[in-house]
């Protein structure tokens, strides 16, 4: 093959997709910047991004009243739900990872398909679902009664709205975290115990550092759904907890375009950091292990 | 042994937390009564009332046709993408096209769909469209998430081939593009199917990029719940959603089934060429 077809076929093949690429990922982001940055008549202004960091409510709790930032209260509570559904998804994820990567390769398959099933269902049914579980009047309550155990209140709770995001993507810690645990040499972990290594420690010192790549991939995937949520936040926060993305929703269904790709923008430059930040410890500690 | 035990209770009490919610759903969606928790007494009721609902059933329509356009078209995409990023040799280029391809998958569903929908109304409004939303926009967005987990699943196969192979096949008269289908494509098979279902399923879930891109006109599925979900409460739902159960059900099952007997086919293969 000479160079003149090679290059005719590496044009032909790349083309399409480099174009489709720059208008459809491209230029759609930089979209975003540029009406983040302008008024309803394409000016350029900050009004937007300081908008965000400055716009004020009241919050009346019956007695007192206080001013709040309001969408620095609703990033930081994003961002708190985020985190606490993300660390009780690795909690109860990874000790099944480890399970699964243990038991035998029938078994694995089976748990794999268990875990993958919801996954398949739409995250609106399961949002829906455990809005039935835990109304005043749903099955939870009912059952509680039935026990003599009285009734209780969860719905339009933070519990509530990360009972839902642990629910919605607790496959998505489960799996990438199984993933890398499956391929650990058990000759490594042997080899660990045949030295003298407490069962705890091998653990701590041989598969925790082993499985941080899986961890590390695990929390992204759980953490940035869970923090540009709206939908469970709508459904089990009983719309009383305000997410991100939710305001990002409210501005675009009242039409101001130009406030929704404000905060949109600002989340977008915050996750990079964020994701940066993380790439960078986890090559310090891969470089010190 | 007292571990193994332990271990197996706990994977027990995750399956509940996974599958209660549904099993739920199941049971209530056969209620007679429209209560969510207190079964009155087996009914069809809201099956028949679903099937009788011709806007979902419009909407399962209009899901399919999407699903089917857009995995199809980011299959054909994004194998040709990867056929020629694997064949870059320029290392600056490479790595730019690697890092946009991560993009969608990386940034949250809801930037991604402000980002198309901004782009698509801006330019609506320069051609004096009032609505420039519609199945068209709705179709460009989902090829835009499927195209990178075509590329993902493709890209490690081609590199697994031996990169000499189409170069023979050329040698030996093959034009490239018939080099392509007899030698290439063979060995990039599985990478190509498991793109290919990977982006129907993504496309036919998504809700997010849809609600933002979608039209008027234009519901799917998803967005035909979200609106049921929005209003009162009605065991509808739940019939559908038993319904989707089922099916995707049966079709997992039905894969590990082919899987099965394709390993089966394998292994006699293997022993009938050892005799």
């Amino acid at each position: 093959m000479n160079d003149k077809t090679r290059r005719l076929i590496q044009r032909l093949t790349l083309t399409p997709y480099s174009v489709w690429a720059v208008l459809f990922i491209v230029v759609p982001l930089l979209f975003v910047a540029y009406y983040a940055f302008t008024d309803q008549n394409f000016r350029f202004t900050f009004d937007n991004i300081s908008r965000f960091f400055t716009a004020t409510s009241v919050v009346d709790n019956g007695e007192t009243t206080r001013e709040v930032h309001t969408y620095l209260v609703i990033f930081m509570r994003s961002l708190k739900l985020a985190v606490i559904s993300t660390a009780v998804c690795l909690l109860m994820g990874y000790p099944l990872a480890y399970i699964m990567a243990r038991a035998s390769e029938r078994t694995q398959s089976v748990l794999l398909t268990l875990i993958m099933i919801p996954m398949w269902m739409n995250f609106l049914i399961r949002t829906y679902a455990w809005m039935t579980i835990l109304q005043d009047t749903g099955i939870l309550n009912g059952f509680l009664s039935a026990l003599h155990l009285g009734r209780i209140h969860i719905i339009g709770t933070e519990s509530a709205v990360v009972i839902g995001m642990v629910y919605d993507y607790f496959p998505y810690m489960v799996l990438p975290i199984y993933s890398i645990m499956a391929k650990l040499d058990v000759k490594l972990l042997e080899a660990a115990s045949d030295l003298g290594c407490p069962g705890l420690s091998v653990l701590r010192r041989v598969i925790w550092p082993l499985s941080i790549p899986g961890v590390l991939s695990g929390i992204t995937m759980v953490l940035i759904p869970s923090i540009s949520t709206f939908y469970i936040s709508q459904k089990l926060g009983n719309g009383k907890f305000f997410l991100i993305g939710d305001a990002i929703e409210g501005q675009y269904t009242a039409n101001n375009l130009h406030f929704a790709a404000a905060i949109a923008f600002i989340l977008m430059v915050i996750l990079l950091v964020c994701m940066a930040l993380m790439q960078k410890l986890a090559n310090r500690r891969l470089v010190a292990a | 042994m007292k571990m193994k035990r332990a271990s197996k209770i706990y994977t027990a009490l995750i399956m509940i937390f996974l599958f209660a919610p549904i099993a739920i759903l199941l049971v209530f969606s056969f209620n007679e009564a429209k209560s969510l928790s207190v079964f009155t007494g087996f009914s069809l009721k809201w099956y028949r009332e679903l099937f009788r609902d011709s806007e979902t059933l419009r909407a399962v329509l209009n899901t399919l046709l999407l699903a089917v356009s857009a995995s199809l078209i980011s299959t054909v995409m994004g194998t040709a993408a990867a056929v020629g990023i694997n064949k870059l040799r320029n290392k600056v280029l490479r790595s730019t096209l690697d890092s946009v391809t991560n993009i969608p998958m990386i940034n949250p569903d809801i930037i991604t769909g402000i980002s198309l929908m901004l782009m698509f109304v801006f330019v609506g409004r320069l051609f004096g469209a009032a609505t420039s939303l519609s199945f068209w926009t709705m179709l460009i967005s989902h090829i835009t998430f499927c195209l990178p987990y075509v590329i993902l699943q493709v890209l490690p196969k081609l590199q697994q081939m031996d990169q000499a192979l189409p170069e023979a096949a050329m040698d030996l008269g093959c034009t490239p593009l018939r080099a392509f289908f007899k030698a290439e494509l063979p060995e990039i098979m599985p990478g190509v199917v498991t793109g290919l279902i990977m982006a129907f399923t993504m496309s036919l879930d998504d809700f997010v990029i849809s609600y933002f891109t979608a039209g008027n006109g234009f519901q799917t599925l998803p967005i035909r719940i979200y609106s049921m979900t929005k209003k009162t409460v009605t065991p509808k739902m739940y019939a559908l959603a038993t319904i989707i159960f089922f099916v995707i059900l049966s079709l997992l099952l039905l894969s590990n089934f082919y899987d099965e007997e394709a390993m089966n086919k394998r292994r006699q293969k293997k022993k009938s060429k050892e005799k």
